[in-house]
């Protein structure tokens, strides 16, 4: 059998095709932190605990009332996000004014309360989810072995992120979205009503979170600390591409994923840091982060 | 005489904690064009904004059509007809100029249609594709004016929109405002320039430390100039 670098192709491919899958999470997270960033000045660090709230409800539905994955991908997002909702009108909505550090201080508290109310009920050892019948089994690509449940979630947060991209930076409702990001009180003037555009776009933000974690929730345990294992590398992700870039965020998501993975094929030990090493790099090289603009 | 599109009286609007307009009071009829002269910091754009509902603290009375206005939101204030252009123009940066034009909504029949508002500002319609603010100054300023003709507002409140501008360019928007008032806007303007002022408007008000001190009609401009050096100070 002949090898890649010295690294036989199945390793290599397994590792990338692994990093992929990392990478569509990072992506969908960056991407729903960006967007609340970007209009509601806020760093959402419930974010971790939203995406496991997706998994946790996509359990819920299935073992209490028997609504199976697809209903899950569906219904999880819209109660998440609609808990996201009520966050924003309560709470949220009376930052916007203060430092960045307030919002910050709130949403990680959320997080924290959130997650101790799940380990509370559900326990911290992880709840089993079972891949859905139609996504069972795997598919022989010839160069590798691929799970297809695995391709499913590359290919649905490919299309959910550039589907998101298409609405912000092509349509109406994206060009009001940006402009509210820029200058909140003009969009006002024009009979524009911004408070319930931002309350939306954390709703979707949210519920983008929550989609990932029912995606995530066949290949990982569905347990308490999904998220917020998860969150730290996603704000290093952020912070690579920068605040503030829609197709930023997703690039390097997904670019992300893949130097982690290649780094575990070529140099395992550095597998759990090199996000980290990269992200001291471009702060070093470019503070506003590869894709950010100064603001 | 007809009843005031726009009436206000006892104006009072705070920014944080520094009190700005004490009781300003003033009417702008159907129809015409009204200036608000006076020093920098007298309050004019501060005016603006509160008759827009974009400052934080206000109190008095803000009759727009004879309905009160002062304690609805800006996006509410905004579907009653009124649109306003910011002195620093507002173009969006992440916007394209075709989008920062068509970015307004329609709140009402009679707005102007985009072909109009290219025959008004031929420079617009070359440069659709580019991004809002790589536009030149004057340019910025048309596009600022001519994405709130669109939307059928029928008073447009217009601060300083000839700041910075070549004298050609001032001459044009000049030209626009006397075709908009023959359209039948009615318009506000906030001006440091009288001379540009009296170019356009039928009458002006004074301002001074955030009240209205003085109302001069355009045909009595010539017989008031001493006065009104004195009060902006040129």
């Amino acid at each position: 059998m002949h090898e890649i670098f010295g690294i036989p192709p199945q390793a290599l491919f397994g590792q990338l095709l692994l990093g992929l899958i990392n990478g569509s999470f990072y992506a969908t997270l960056s991407l729903g932190l960006a967007i609340i960033f970007g209009l509601l000045n806020i760093i959402n660090f419930t974010h971790g605990a939203q995406y496991m709230m997706g998994a946790f409800v996509a359990w819920m539905l299935l073992n209490w009332l028997g609504l199976n994955y697809w209903a899950a991908l569906v219904i999880a997002p819209v109660l998440v996000g609609a808990f996201g909702v009520l966050i924003e009108r309560t709470m949220l909505r009376h930052l916007y004014k203060l430092d960045h550090l307030y919002g910050l201080l709130l949403t990680f508290g959320l997080a924290l309360i959130i997650q101790g109310v799940f380990r509370n009920y559900f326990g911290s050892s992880g709840l089993p989810y079972r891949i859905p019948d139609a996504l069972r089994g795997g598919t022989d690509l010839g160069f590798m072995f691929m799970p297809n449940y695995r391709g499913w979630v590359i290919a649905v947060s490919l299309v959910v992120c550039l589907v998101t991209w298409f609405v912000i930076e092509k349509t109406k409702l994206g060009a009001y979205l940006r402009a509210a990001t820029e200058n909140p009180p003009l969009v006002q003037a024009f009979g524009i009503n911004v408070p319930r555009m931002v309350t939306l776009t954390y709703g979707f933000g949210v519920a983008l979170a929550a989609f990932s974690g029912v995606l995530a929730a066949p290949i990982y345990q569905v347990s308490p600390q999904m998220g917020a294992d998860l969150i730290i590398v996603v704000f290093a992700v952020v912070v690579i591409g920068g605040m503030g870039s829609i197709m930023g965020a997703i690039l390097t998501g997904f670019g992300l994923g893949v130097i982690e993975g290649l780094t575990k094929v070529f140099y395992p030990e550095a597998s759990a840091t090199v996000i980290f090493v990269v992200m001291a790099i471009v702060l070093l090289v470019k503070p506003a982060g590869l894709f950010g603009r100064v603001r | 005489m007809a009843e005031p599109m726009l009436s206000v009286k006892g104006l009072n609007a705070w920014y944080g904690e520094s009190h700005i307009l004490h009781g300003v009071d003033f009417d702008v009829r159907q129809g015409e064009v009204v200036t608000l002269l006076g020093r920098n910091g007298a309050g004019k754009t501060t005016t603006m904004k509160s008759i827009m509902g974009l400052v934080g603290r206000r109190s008095g009375s803000i009759l727009f059509e004879a309905g009160e206005t002062i304690g609805l939101p800006a996006y509410k204030i905004a579907r009653l007809g009124i649109a306003f252009c910011p002195e620093e123009r507002g173009i969006f940066a992440s916007l394209d100029v075709a989008e920062n034009l068509m970015l307004p909504p329609a709140i009402g029949e009679g707005g102007m249609t985009v072909e109009t508002i290219f025959e008004l500002f031929p420079n617009l319609r070359e440069r659709l594709s580019s991004q809002g603010t790589k536009l030149s100054g004057g340019e910025q300023q048309m596009l600022a004016i001519g994405r709130i003709l669109r939307t059928g507002a029928r008073l447009l409140l217009l601060d300083e929109p000839t700041e910075g501008l070549a004298p050609v360019i001032v001459q044009q928007i000049g030209h626009t405002i006397h075709r908009l008032k023959k359209e039948g806007f009615t318009i506000l303007l906030v001006e440091q320039n009288f001379r540009f002022a009296a170019t356009v408007a039928d009458r002006h008000y004074v301002m001074e430390h955030g009240r209205i001190v003085d109302e001069i009609a355009n045909d009595a401009l010539a017989a008031n100039m001493e006065k009104l050096h004195e009060y902006l100070g040129v």
